[in-house]
């Protein structure tokens, strides 16, 4: 038996998608497109806070969007039907989108085209938050009827976001919802988080939201 | 949850260090995984042994060491770990709020290898 030696190696092995997501990032500043990853629950609201958002933003900028689903083109066909370009990825199983699949989707879309791209990423708390898809801003919604306990159950999806919009608001006379607790909750594991307070289905609380998502866009594609 | 593909890149590039140092069989892998990044030692040590089979990483144990999520004050410079759900706001030192973290706590590194 030869002698028992160790090698150094001291590289990280997640190597591959990260790096891949911050040269996917660098070429959409070059080409001037401001990609959100938007990511929640199923059912808490991605489809229709899209809708509401390009509302307000619309007549300002070129907009297209990315549906990541397991299956189906029920997202896609919404967002036909306000005449807005829209790819469908279909993940075939996989829980969570990761550079790659993004790139795949941003080169079938035409990306570069684009002053603002949603990627609507699957529904699911879990998985998403662990995998850099190279967008410019994570996002993520949270809804009243989830309940206020969701950023003690899931702090790495609460912490590697840019901005969290707490959607159903029109719910939390209906719910024990306490806002106050959730925000601290959160603040708690990501201090400089932006919090709005919507309702996708009212319309409410979406003019600051989209002010604030405006700036940003600006500011990435001066 | 997403150990094999992980620990895919980890056979791959235990391999690459292998071919490049002459060695004969890896009888240990040693990784550092981040506190956080959410790894479960008994699956990846599965997985690996499914996909090292008839390479010479065959049979290798994989020993994970867990890293901290550290943050740095920038106002004092002091250091502290996160304790899991208890995540702090301001400096335990100085009390400023002005923190940076040194460690994610998603780190996954492959640190060395024990090999013959």
């Amino acid at each position: 038996m030869d002698p028992v030696r160790i090698i150094e190696v001291k590289e990280s092995v997640l190597g591959d998608n990260n790096k891949k997501a911050e040269e996917l990032r660098a070429s959409l500043k070059k080409d001037k497109t401001f990609l959100v990853n938007l990511m929640s629950s199923p059912g808490s609201g991605k489809t229709s806070t899209i809708l509401r958002t390009i509302e307000h933003l619309r007549d300002e900028f070129k907009i297209g969007i990315l549906e990541a689903d397991i299956d189906s083109a029920v997202d896609a066909e919404k967002i036909q039907a306000v005449d807005i370009p829209v790819v469908q990825l279909h993940t075939g199983g996989m829980c969570h989108l990761d550079a790659g699949m993004t790139e795949t989707g941003l080169n079938e879309l035409n990306a570069p085209a684009y002053d603002l791209v949603f990627l609507e990423n699957i529904g699911n708390l879990v998985c998403p938050a662990e995998f850099d898809t190279g967008a410019v801003c994570n996002m993520m919604i949270l809804s009243v009827p989830e309940g206020d306990d969701k950023p003690l159950k899931y702090p790495l999806m609460f912490s590697t976001t840019d901005v969290l919009l707490v959607n159903k608001i029109d719910y939390l006379q209906l719910s024990d919802f306490d806002m106050e607790a959730m925000k601290k909750r959160v603040y708690n594991l990501n201090p400089s988080i932006q919090i709005f307070e919507v309702s996708a289905k009212t319309g409410e609380g979406f003019g600051a939201w989209a002010e604030w998502l405006r700036i940003e866009i600006r500011k990435w594609l001066t | 949850m997403h150990e094999l593909g992980i620990m895919a890149n980890v056979l791959d590039l235990a391999l690459e260090y292998s071919q490049a140092n002459d060695v004969r069989k890896i009888r240990k892998v040693i990784l550092e995984v981040g506190e956080y990044s959410g790894i479960m030692p008994k699956l990846a040590q599965d997985f690996f042994g499914y996909i090292a089979k008839n390479t010479i990483a065959e049979g290798a144990v994989i020993e994970i060491k867990k890293v901290p999520m550290k943050v740095r004050c920038r106002e004092c410079g002091a250091e502290a770990e996160i304790i899991p759900n208890n995540f702090m706001l301001s400096c335990l030192e100085c009390g400023s709020e002005n923190l940076e973290c040194v460690t994610s706590g998603r780190e996954w590194k492959l640190e060395s290898l024990e090999v013959e």
